[in-house]
């Protein structure tokens, strides 16, 4: 696990029944009250190790409305949905759905996290057409 | 036999060393793998929104004219292909009002509930074929290749379309005994890749690819048997960065599974195309002494 | 376009101007919206026209008035309908109470490329379009093609590397730039086209031999004695020479050949 940012968010009744939550619940479709944070995911997925905010803290930040620190982490960006926590979950809580909705906040404001012309043009001969596709889908709006 | 047939964009060009052996190896257990007409890019990965329809066209698309051309099921040896059209399929099966919207949007004439199923190649042979029979087949037993068969993500989640036991599939390691040759099992063998982070850069998979293969050359396997284009593109590239920031390790090289059952079953390397894989794999296989059998069986008057 | 000229009888009929007399021409005239404001135009009259009778000086999205040079793109409603349908305007007729809009310019993304550097393989036309791979298959590109090109298909084949199906199927696109205007994936579906375009008829398609064949013949100087003596020929012997020409008989099969066979090739 990479060292965990330490953060000390001011939490507020408003930010929690605030637009944030709705629309990750909306988007996820996920009942964010079912995590009880026992780490499994965090523990399975392979990119926590560069994670700053692991996907177990990304889940109480989402439930907590902490927008702008999820906003901060570069954790939805890296997770490549593999579905290891998906799957690893004791509680059956789909977390590639909430990484999903997290990113689709971004992307939805017309930010890309990815460009096309970004990607070097021997790459963008080399790579799989799966990786493209996968790339864009995931990475712009 | 003829089996209903899906490549997937990334077949035609890039991986041309994945379906070709297919093809040809199929043909000689008696199925043939019969492309299907007007299919389009099913998007490659299932969108995980549950508001978002619009990503859920493509697949869906697919499976719709796959039904109007009166398939009941939908080959893809393409594992993320697979999965995505999996996931699609259960989406109109089971969530009707979506189904419906799609259905309308989609205007192709026909409404479509699921009716068509989605397989991977591995599970026709593991369920039409058999291992038995399989391995009766068998011209060329791949005796003494010790190789790691890596599922990767995509052909074992989530549950609902998983094509094995998600935490201890066993389907590849049956599959590389039927042919004859050594599956090493290792702990990694169903970690991620990095999957589409690769789009970002070669350094954003490389600790992807390092775990993957630490794992694998631990349990002293030979070479990895794959089944998904990207996963070959991930740990071939994650093993030149590596290289390139001063890595020291025995390369390893990367197989298709269809490669190797077309090896197995008499068919010829050149239908193979191991020129477009990582690591020649056929130094490794002279090394056992396979490429000089096949080269005969061929002379001998075996399959081609 | 410039903005309606002022009428003082705003339904007048059309006229005509036949020598020096002015005739009233009886028309059926119908409502159309152009741009949201209402109109009378004759009945028949196609879009474009209609559009010039109303007053409109069209000087963007107008071209070839032949249906060929995607100039004049227009999308428009019929009441009551909420789809979007398309059409060319120097093509369509006017239909009463058609609500029109045009697309005289999509600023549409088109890729520098030296072509004559490009050996033509896929991969390059993922090199110059990488935004190929945003598109997901929604179709809506196919919907908004006035020459029932199936766009969605052709970039299909694009995305697995298939230039020959794509420059096939994409052959009646006059790139109007409908299909860019509605793409989800903000792709230029017509460029990427005449890219395969391009790639398949200079690189894929088998050159014509004969044509090739021809060429050379004519830089030898074959026909240059025949040209010459026609051109120093006075009219009254062209005109003969051209009476009594040889005529290929309409109905005839692949071995007809002329009586004087001197100027064939490989004859």
């Amino acid at each position: 696990m990479a060292t965990q940012k330490q953060i000390a968010p001011t939490v507020s009744a408003k930010k929690v029944r605030g637009e944030f939550v709705k629309k990750v619940k909306e988007i996820s479709g996920q009942n964010l009250q079912m995590c009880y944070q026992c780490g499994m995911c965090s523990g399975v997925c392979p990119a926590a190790a560069d994670m700053d905010i692991s996907p177990r803290r990304i889940i109480e930040l989402a439930r907590l409305g902490l927008e702008d620190e999820i906003a901060n982490s570069k954790t939805v960006w890296i997770c490549a949905s593999c579905l290891g926590c998906t799957v690893n979950c004791p509680r059956g809580f789909d977390l590639s759905k909430v990484m999903e909705a997290i990113r689709q906040l971004t992307l939805r404001k017309n930010v890309d996290y990815v460009r096309p012309e970004d990607i070097p043009p021997e790459d963008r001969a080399k790579l799989p057409q799966i990786a493209m596709v996968s790339g864009f889908r995931k990475f712009t709006g | 036999m003829n089996l209903a047939y899906y490549p997937g964009c990334t077949l035609k060009t890039k991986a041309r060393n994945l379906e070709e052996p297919a093809l040809a190896a199929m043909e000689s257990l008696g199925f043939k793998l019969e492309e299907m007409d007007r299919w389009n890019c099913c998007g490659a990965v299932y969108s995980l929104a549950e508001d978002d329809l619009i990503r859920q066209a493509a697949p869906v698309r697919n499976l719709v004219r796959a039904k109007k051309q009166g398939k009941d099921e939908l080959v893809t040896l393409c594992a993320f292909c697979l999965n995505t059209l999996k996931r699609a399929n259960l989406l109109m099966k089971q969530e009707v009002e979506k189904r419906n919207t799609l259905n309308s949007f989609l205007d192709e004439g026909v409404d479509y509930a699921g009716e068509v199923k989605v397989t991977h190649l591995l599970e026709v042979l593991r369920d039409r074929v058999g291992w038995g029979l399989l391995s009766q087949k068998v011209r060329l037993h791949l005796r003494g290749l010790k190789l790691a068969p890596y599922y990767g993500c995509t052909l074992l989640r989530p549950r609902e379309v998983a094509i094995d036991n998600v935490q201890d599939p066993i389907i590849l390691h049956s599959f590389l005994e039927a042919l004859g040759a050594n599956p090493v099992g290792f702990p990694e063998s169903t970690t991620c890749c990095g999957s589409y982070q690769i789009v970002r850069g070669p350094s954003t998979i490389v600790e992807y690819a390092r775990r993957i293969l630490r794992s694998a050359s631990n349990s002293e396997a030979e070479g990895l048997v794959l089944t998904c284009p990207l996963c070959d593109y991930n740990l071939g590239q994650g093993q030149k960065e590596l290289l390139r920031l001063g890595n020291t390790f025995k390369e390893m090289p990367l197989f298709y599974f269809t490669q190797l059952l077309a090896l197995a079953l008499g068919l010829t390397a050149d239908v193979c195309h191991f020129e477009l894989n990582y690591g020649n794999p056929e130094s490794l296989l002279r090394e056992k002494g396979l490429l000089s059998r096949v080269e005969s069986l061929s002379t001998s008057g075996g399959p081609k | 376009m410039s903005r309606q000229k002022k009428r003082k009888t705003p339904s007048a009929p059309p006229v005509k101007a036949v020598g020096t007399e002015v005739v009233q021409v009886p028309a059926n005239l119908i409502p159309i919206y152009i741009m949201g404001k209402r109109y009378e135009v004759p009945e028949g009259y196609t879009i474009m026209k209609a559009m010039e009778y109303a007053g409109y000086k069209l000087i963007r999205a107008c071209g070839c008035r032949g249906g060929t040079c995607g100039a004049c793109s227009t999308v428009y409603r019929k009441p009551g309908d909420y789809k979007l349908q398309v059409a060319l305007a120097c093509q369509k007729t006017v239909e009463p109470k058609m609500y029109i809009g045009q697309i005289p310019f999509f600023p549409a993304n088109r890729a520098q490329y030296e072509f004559n550097k490009l050996s033509g393989a896929p991969e390059e036309v993922f090199k110059l379009y990488p935004e190929l791979f945003r598109c997901v298959a929604c179709n809506s590109c196919t919907k908004a093609c006035p020459q029932g090109v199936e766009v969605m298909d052709a970039i299909s084949a694009l995305k697995r590397g298939d230039i020959a199906t794509a420059a096939q199927l994409s052959f009646d696109c006059i790139q109007c730039g409908l299909c860019t205007s509605r793409c989800f994936g903000e792709l230029a579906q017509y460029h990427m086209f005449q890219l395969a375009r391009r790639i398949y008829g200079t690189r894929v398609v088998p050159k014509a031999q004969h044509l090739a064949q021809m060429v050379k013949a004519v830089n030898e100087g074959r026909f240059d004695d025949i040209l010459h003596r026609l051109t120093k020929m006075s009219e009254k012997e062209l005109k003969e020479l051209y009476e009594k020409r040889e005529i290929e008989p309409v109905e005839t099969g692949e071995q007809w050949r002329p009586k004087s066979k001197e100027y064939l090739l490989g004859e």
